[in-house]
């Protein structure tokens, strides 16, 4: 007999399995549940990309790209950042394209972060930060963000958490699950502790194209100074309804850019071929699908945030990816037990917000990547379920 | 489009409520636009979608090409007016190319059609000839997709 657990590598036995998975495998079992627990794009990727990825199989197009990714793609991904966020990369030598921005995140930890190393990670925000962290053999230190500062990092948070180990500050703007966003005059003032204290930073930016209410995301490394000090995580993903290709790239500084590519070259090779070619296309013509998409975004999040404020549930106005965080401390209820009545009775799947981090408890997420029949028909009987709640509470006081 | 038309012809069920908080308006704006597009006959009225495919002895639907000589003076316009008259005909159509109507007819079987066209449809004066084609299968209506509404599985899976 093989003694599995002596062989496994402790570190990854250790990790606690995600809380987000345990919740919808739940769910799973049960008939008719709505769900508003997706974490992806309800759309389909726009029909001119997915052409685009047909065409390249169709003239056989199959072998391996250049380990970085084609020439072609990196020239069009650092013109589209610049043309979007105003920050230039140069192609041959600062970007990396990858499995996702997933390949991109765990890479650009493995690369800077190792043990002795402090990387702070602010929460709630999306589950593979700390694992990933913890596998490179430093340590991942929270930073928990506040509903009163509507999710975002503060200077003195960071500060409070800082020591002589800190190394990496890992920034998820727009975040998932809290839906909040940074703005530049907030960045500016991080930059300067991040300069001050000689840090670099991983800005997760997967829903860079996500944001509403007028504001336009600012990528960290557009601050002043600060280009120089960030590996900026972006992908295809969510901005053009392209999760099943596993196409994002890592933008940062050449010293960097290339120990991260000696690390995709040994684990992964290229990136998918059939998705790079989709991904060209994607960037030279796609700006009007994301733009319609994103509208169609964010009739829907007015529509579930104005339907929790009708209900009365107190709840931070997200401005951005595809999530609303509602806080559900009135209830008297923890995350967990607020989620599996609402299934239970209900018949509707949200997940609880301690899935994201100790400082999600009393919240839950809610994913508004669906169409608007299906959220107003689970509106409504997030609406009876709160009734019900009240109605029960009263008659126990 | 207007992006209030736009909800509305996707789904005439959604409350003012709703709508006004979608489109980031006051609800009572939204009742006023809506009125006001009811006065205009803009919006003509709500209607269910309804998938004809699932129910028992629905009609039989034919696309009739039709050929016919124009009017003097009235042009089309006489002989459409007199097609439009009919109950069996659901849509009507003044078409460029190899014929000049398609009409859409409704009938409770195939010999219902079949002896409209022949009785009623092609002793019009100044019809030339009419071809019938039955319809065997709906995919999409109206801008819907038969088999999406049939089957609304997520076929998202959950990875974290």
């Amino acid at each position: 007999m093989i003694d599995y657990q002596q062989m496994l590598n402790k570190k990854i036995v250790d990790i606690k399995p995600s809380g987000i998975r345990k919740f919808f495998d739940i769910a799973n079992e049960m008939d008719n549940v709505i769900s508003l627990s997706v974490g992806e794009p309800d759309f389909q990727t726009p029909w001119h990309v997915r052409q685009a990825g047909i065409e390249s199989l169709e003239m056989g197009r199959t072998w391996y790209t250049p380990n970085r990714g084609f020439t072609k793609l990196r020239q069009e991904i650092s013109k589209y950042f610049e043309r979007r966020f105003s920050v230039s990369y140069d192609p041959e030598t600062q970007v990396l394209v990858t499995v996702g921005g997933s390949e991109a995140i765990d890479a650009a930890l493995r690369c800077l972060a190792g043990p002795g190393d402090e990387v702070l990670i602010p929460q709630p925000s999306f589950v593979c930060y700390e694992p990933l962290t913890i596998m490179t053999g430093a340590t991942p230190v929270i930073i928990e963000t506040k509903m009163e500062d509507e999710f975002r990092l503060t200077v003195e948070e960071i500060e409070e958490k800082i020591t002589d180990k800190t190394k990496i500050l890992i920034l998820p703007f727009p975040n998932n699950p809290t839906g909040a966003i940074m703005e530049r005059e907030q960045l500016e003032e991080i930059a300067k502790v991040v300069e001050k204290h000689n840090l670099m930073v991983i800005s997760d930016e997967i829903y860079s194209e996500l944001t509403y209410g007028g504001k336009n995301h600012v990528s960290f490394a557009s601050i002043d100074n600060m280009k120089e000090r960030t590996i900026v995580v972006n992908g295809f993903s969510k901005s053009y309804a392209m999760t099943g290709w596993r196409l994002g790239y890592a933008l940062g500084p050449k010293p960097i850019i290339d120990q991260l590519t000696k690390l995709h070259q040994y684990g992964i090779m290229s990136a998918p071929t059939t998705a790079q070619y989709a991904a060209i296309e994607a960037l030279r013509n796609g700006d009007a699908d994301i733009e319609e998409m994103r509208s169609q975004y964010e009739m829907r999040r007015r529509l579930v945030v104005g339907s929790f404020d009708r209900m009365g549930l107190e709840c931070f106005e997200p401005l951005g990816a595809f999530y609303v965080f509602p806080c559900i401390k009135s209830t008297g209820l923890s995350s967990e037990e607020f989620c599996t009545r609402l299934l239970n009775s209900k018949r509707i799947a949200v997940v609880p917000g301690n899935a994201f981090g100790e400082s999600g408890e009393g919240y839950v997420r809610v994913s508004y990547s669906y169409s608007l029949k299906h959220l107003s028909t689970a509106l409504g009987r997030i609406e009876e379920f709160l009734k019900e709640l009240k109605e029960e509470q009263k008659n126990n006081d | 489009m207007d992006s209030l038309l736009k909800l509305l012809s996707e789904n005439s069920s959604f409350t003012n409520a709703e709508l006004a908080m979608m489109l980031g308006e006051p609800e009572d704006y939204i009742a006023a636009q809506i009125a006001e597009y009811e006065a205009q006959g803009i919006i003509k009225g709500y209607r269910a979608l309804v998938n004809w495919e699932k129910v028992k002895g629905a009609d039989v639907t034919a696309l009739i090409e039709v050929r016919v000589s124009p009017k003097k003076v009235t042009g089309f316009d006489e002989v459409a007016e007199r097609l439009m008259m009919f109950d069996e005909v659901d849509s009507l159509y003044l078409m460029a190319g190899a014929y000049d109507f398609a009409v859409f007819v409704k009938g409770k079987t195939i010999q219902d059609i079949a002896s409209f066209v022949s009785r009623r449809l092609s002793t019009i004066d100044g019809v030339l000839s009419t071809a019938t084609h039955f319809m065997l299968k709906r995919y999409k209506d109206g801008g819907v997709n038969i088999k999406e509404i049939d089957q609304q599985e997520d076929k998202r899976s959950m990875v974290l």
